[in-house]
């Protein structure tokens, strides 16, 4: 197997591309691949100040670094989120790689910022784990990057993740969601402009980049997220990708460039009003946001106490 | 050979030499969520394993414990 650009020796084959590449002509494919990403979609200027979230997995670390090797000015945001040993572990991991790599690194925690962990929001809301750990993740990073004067959200979403969802949202036709499905969602009151430069790249292409550049990252899954809807899905389009290399890929691709203005167009007409939410400003469609309800669930507090600070300064 | 897997963790011997792809085959894994690392190095899919070799399969898929 030879590298498609030097003819040395592959590593690596990545059959949709129809390639096989050598170690540095994988990096710098990769590398390019997020640039095209960043440039295809206009996802920010080179001078932007960049928030990038980590978790300590494969995806948020590659991306991280591959900003910093692009040359961006990206800080990164872990959320501790009391999942057991699991938050422990991967928390080291994002430590560690912003000390390797002199980054700086945002902290917060979500039992010491708010008073609850992610499986006691969960028992309290009667919500599956998921739901809660997303609603409060998706609370902080806007909070973070909105204090913090960032210019771009940054998430490792990557085309795996992005088909999956968009093959969920297709099978129950949720055209709400299918509206709001794109890998720019722009800034407006309340919420920083988010971005996923990775939606080029595929999961096995992802951690194969952290083998080949040296990246340690939390090889253990969340065990509150055992079997998921989400990870059938991500099996069901693997096994239609192992038969036609480049199913995922058009599968997302063309969603975007062929259905997705349709449903945003229809979506705009039926839009629901927000307003900021009663306790801490964030924008929603009720009184109160999600989190603020869920928070006063999980500490059994009124909503008058429930924490509302300033996560950056 | 060796193969040790994770997620759940696990070990599991097999007689070589055999191709990468072989192996994949042998074990039901589906090569498009699966590197092969040995040594902290990526192993091609074309590559041969010899009956002593000591491999990791990594499953690549994230989104949660299986």
């Amino acid at each position: 197997m030879k590298c498609r650009v030097c003819r040395g020796a592959a590593l690596i084959d990545l059959r949709r591309h129809n390639a096989n590449f050598c170690a540095d002509h994988f990096v710098r494919f990769v590398q390019s691949q997020v640039g095209k990403a960043i440039h295809e979609f206009k996802m920010f200027d080179p001078e932007a100040k960049i928030l990038v979230a980590v978790s300590g997995g494969k995806d948020s670390l590659a991306i991280w670094h591959i900003l910093n090797e692009l040359g961006y000015d990206a800080d990164g945001l872990y959320i501790g989120l009391g999942i057991t040993d699991y938050s422990d572990t991967s928390a080291v991991f994002a430590r560690d790689f912003a000390v390797a790599h002199s980054l700086n690194l945002v902290e917060v925690d979500l039992d010491d910022t708010y008073g609850f962990n992610v499986p006691q929001g969960a028992r309290a809301a009667k919500r599956v784990p998921c739901s809660a750990c997303g609603m409060s993740k998706r609370h902080i990073f806007d909070r973070v990057a909105l204090d913090g004067g960032y210019d771009v959200l940054v998430t490792g979403h990557n085309l795996d993740d992005e088909a999956a969802v968009l093959f969920g949202n297709t099978m129950h036709w949720q055209t709400d969601y299918l509206a709001r499905q794109h890998p720019v969602l722009e800034a407006r009151e309340g919420f920083p402009r988010k971005v996923k430069p990775l939606i080029r790249l595929d999961e096995r292409e992802m951690a194969a980049y952290c083998v080949v550049v040296g990246i340690d990252y939390m090889l253990d899954e969340c065990p509150m997220a055992a079997g998921n809807t989400h990870l059938r899905y991500k099996d069901a389009l693997n096994l239609i990708e192992s038969g036609s290399p480049g199913t995922k890929a058009a599968f997302v691709q063309k969603f975007l460039a062929q259905a997705a203005p349709i449903f945003a167009d229809a979506a705009q007409e039926s839009g629901v009003e927000l307003a900021p939410c009663e306790h801490c400003g964030a924008l929603t469609p009720s009184g109160l946001c999600a989190f603020c309800r869920l928070t006063a669930r999980a500490t059994g507090q009124p909503v008058e106490l429930v924490p509302n600070p300033r996560l950056t300064s | 050979m060796k193969i040790e897997l994770r997620n759940p963790t696990r070990t599991l011997e097999l007689e070589g030499p055999m191709s990468v792809q072989r192996m994949l085959n042998k074990l039901d894994l589906n090569r498009e969520t699966v590197l092969v690392i040995s040594d902290g190095t990526l192993v091609p899919i074309d590559a041969m394993l010899a009956d002593d070799a000591t491999i990791e399969i990594r499953n690549v898929i994230s989104g949660g414990d299986r």
